[in-house]
């Protein structure tokens, strides 16, 4: 099905700087029993959002009304751990469109690219930069553009570029999905299995 | 140039190459469980098409599944839905499927392998991290998203971008009561949880053509949690043997031509990896981890390392982790406190780790406040282990045999560790909560949840051999 489309965002941002931020973390295993994509933003950082009784937990970053946005900031190794899509999922269903961090992990990368989502990693030391603004103003916003592949800290108007695979970056600009391009080659696919060796 | 055994099936694979973009891959076998699967088959609905090639793709519950009374309707309203939707959707788009009750059911990484499903050369994927394991053949062999999932099913292809190669040596003989798992959880120690994100990694040496089938398959399994896309190793005699008679293995001429084929699966001797690391199998002792992610993990006599020793910019992070776990930095390992042993997973629930725990417990007796979970990863393992007699020898010894699944490993079902109590586990994961909110998990091999198990702490294996 179609992604959502992404061109440019300009928004405050959520900073969470943890490091090695896991799947089980984003979206703890006991909620993965559902059918649909549906619903999994509710339950985004569970654990540490909400204590045994269903209360927010205070002082978790998003139970904090002092900080908004969809762009969640992360810490190194962002997305480690299980290959579950339902973390992009909850990731995308509480309204995040971006996630920043200096270092994602390969198959949660894919997953957000493959949800609309758009994982900008950017070096440790602009990283810190986007942290310590934060921390400063909560307001801080973040404006990340695809096309030019650059995102900026606006207060400061500080910028750094960021890759994206020119193919992944083709089907978010315009909101293409993998599988409608794989049904589009099956002549091809057809082709390689007449000389398949396993 | 010669070519490393990863390019050598990769690029024998690759269907198309996108210009500035990923490799279109195709896919030899899918294997599909319960959890990661629905959203695929309602994608597939929804675009109104049926599976390319439903004899390419095999399916097992395991996630969910009960560990006792599995003849039972599983009790959990959500798992059960998961678990028959999972039937429903298999015969729908006619893939074979070994539901609960079926013999050949149990953790799909367990059941792949022991049918002889995994073969050398094959690609190989499952929307599961740890479809690592397969790698263990000399297969390329990785976990994907649910919509890698549904392209495989629409398609029987990925797009994914060549990943970087990396090998990792070990060389050397291991000592007493050193295990596969401890070299893994050595090499994760030492490189940490991202240390080869972006690469497919080779084990090669002489400490890992030394394992057995399962010890490669343990080692491979956790590729994962390095951040590796997967892990492998050469196929050789030893695997060659292990295939062979399998329900799923070539027969006959076909297994001749396939054993000719297999035999060249190799990293050429003039190959070059983008990055190589060596390691000595003696210097491996028993390893547990102590932390909040696999990386966390030290050699069993050692000690919690002091805050000061971890870099300034993780200090935060590892302060926080050592605060879950109820763990001083800088106190030593031994001895500290164990409620809970978990022998089984994708990791350790092979017949060959039932049966090192079961000679270690065999005539002692399980501690009196220690709970026990002794999960078979198949159907297969258990019909084997009861046909060895192992699960009246874990008897005799306090302990009991359950049933198959991935149980206790991820507690989706009931097998949960409360909160707060500590587990030593087989498995591959120490995140917080991973075995129940709150449980505090420290991984290790089988032999040392076994020590733990006789004695409600941990303890060094070796003091019992
Ligand atoms: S045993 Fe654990 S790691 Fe393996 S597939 Fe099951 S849940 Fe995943």
């Amino acid at each position: 099905m179609p992604i959502d489309k992404f061109t440019t965002l300009r928004s405050s941002c959520i900073p969470m700087p943890i490091e090695n931020v896991d799947t089980d973390q984003i979206i703890p295993a006991r909620f993965l029993k559902a059918t649909s994509k549906e619903g999994f933003g509710d339950n985004l950082f569970r654990d540490w959002r909400y204590n045994k009784q269903n209360q927010p937990i205070q002082g978790f970053v998003l139970n904090d009304p002092t900080y908004s946005g969809s762009i969640l900031v992360g810490g190194k190794n962002f997305g480690s751990g299980s290959s579950r899509e339902h973390a992009a999922w909850a990731i995308h269903g509480y309204g995040f469109k971006v996630v920043v961090s200096s270092f994602f992990a390969d198959i949660f990368k894919n997953n957000a690219l493959n949800n609309g989502i758009l994982p900008v990693q950017v070096s440790a030391a602009f990283l810190e930069k986007i942290f310590k603004a934060v921390q400063v103003d909560p307001k801080t916003e973040l404006e990340v553009n695809l096309e030019k592949q650059q995102i900026t800290l606006v207060s400061s108007n500080e910028s750094e570029s960021f890759e994206i695979n020119p193919y992944k970056k083709e089907c978010l600009l315009n909101g293409y999905d993998d599988i409608d391009y794989l049904l589009s080659i099956r002549d091809k696919i057809e082709a390689f299995e007449a000389n398949r060796v396993n | 140039m010669g070519k490393t055994l990863f390019d050598k099936v990769w690029d024998s694979h690759v269907v198309t190459q996108i210009e500035g973009g990923p490799s279109v891959v195709y896919i030899d076998r899918h294997l599909i469980h319960e959890v990661t699967s629905p959203q695929a088959f309602a994608g597939l609905d929804e675009r109104g098409i049926k599976a390319f090639r439903p004899e390419n793709s095999v399916a097992t519950p395991d996630h969910n599944v009960p560990t006792v009374n599995q003849h039972l309707p599983i009790k959990d309203e959500l798992s059960r839905m998961q678990v028959n939707k999972l039937a429903e959707n298999t015969a729908k788009h006619g893939i074979r499927h070994y539901g609960l009750g079926h013999p050949n059911q149990g953790v799909v990484h367990v059941v792949g392998p022991e049918l002889g499903l995994t073969q050398p050369g094959m690609t190989i994927v499952c929307g599961d991290s740890h479809t690592s394991t397969h790698g263990a053949f000399g297969a390329v062999a990785f976990g994907i998203g649910t919509s890698e999932v549904e392209m495989v099913l629409a398609s029987q292809c990925i797009m994914q971008p060549k990943p970087k190669r990396m090998r990792i040596t070990i060389d050397g003989t291991l000592g007493k009561g050193v295990e596969a798992k401890d070299i893994i959880l050595y090499i994760i120690a030492k490189i940490s949880t991202g240390g080869a994100t972006g690469y497919f990694v080779e084990f090669a040496g002489s400490a890992i053509t030394g394992l057995t089938m399962e010890g490669r398959m343990t080692v491979c399994n956790m590729s994962i949690e390095m951040g590796a896309r997967g892990g492998h190793i050469a196929p050789d005699e030893v695997t060659f043997n292990y295939i062979k008679g399998r329900e799923f293995a070539p027969k006959g001429d076909a297994w001749d031509k396939k054993l000719a084929y297999w035999k060249t699966l190799k990293t050429d001797s003039d190959a070059v990896f983008d990055k190589e690391l060596k390691y000595r199998a003696a210097d491996i002792e028993p390893m547990i981890t102590y932390g909040t992610n696999p990386g966390m993990g030290t050699g069993i006599t050692q000690s919690i390392p002091a805050v000061e020793t971890i870099e300034e910019s993780a200090r935060g992070s590892y302060i926080k982790s050592l605060a879950y776990m109820g763990f001083e930095a800088g106190t030593p390992m031994i001895g500290k406190k164990v409620d809970y042993v978990f022998l089984g997973s994708c990791t350790n629930g092979r017949i060959e780790d039932l049966r090192a725990f079961t000679n270690f417990v065999k005539g002692k007796k399980k501690a009196d406040d220690v709970v026990v979970w002794i999960v078979p990863g198949s159907g297969q393992v258990e019909k084997q282990a009861k046909q060895e007699g192992l699960d009246k020898i874990l008897e005799e010894a306090g302990f009991e045999l359950r049933q198959p699944g991935c149980s206790s490993c991820l507690a989706m079902n009931d097998d949960k560790v409360p909160e707060g109590l500590y587990a030593v586990s087989t498995t591959n994961r120490n995140f917080e909560g991973r075995q129940g909110p709150g449980s505090r998990t420290l991984l290790a091999s089988p032999l040392t949840a076994a020590a733990a198990a006789l004695t409600g702490k941990v303890t060094d294996p070796r003091d019992f051999l």
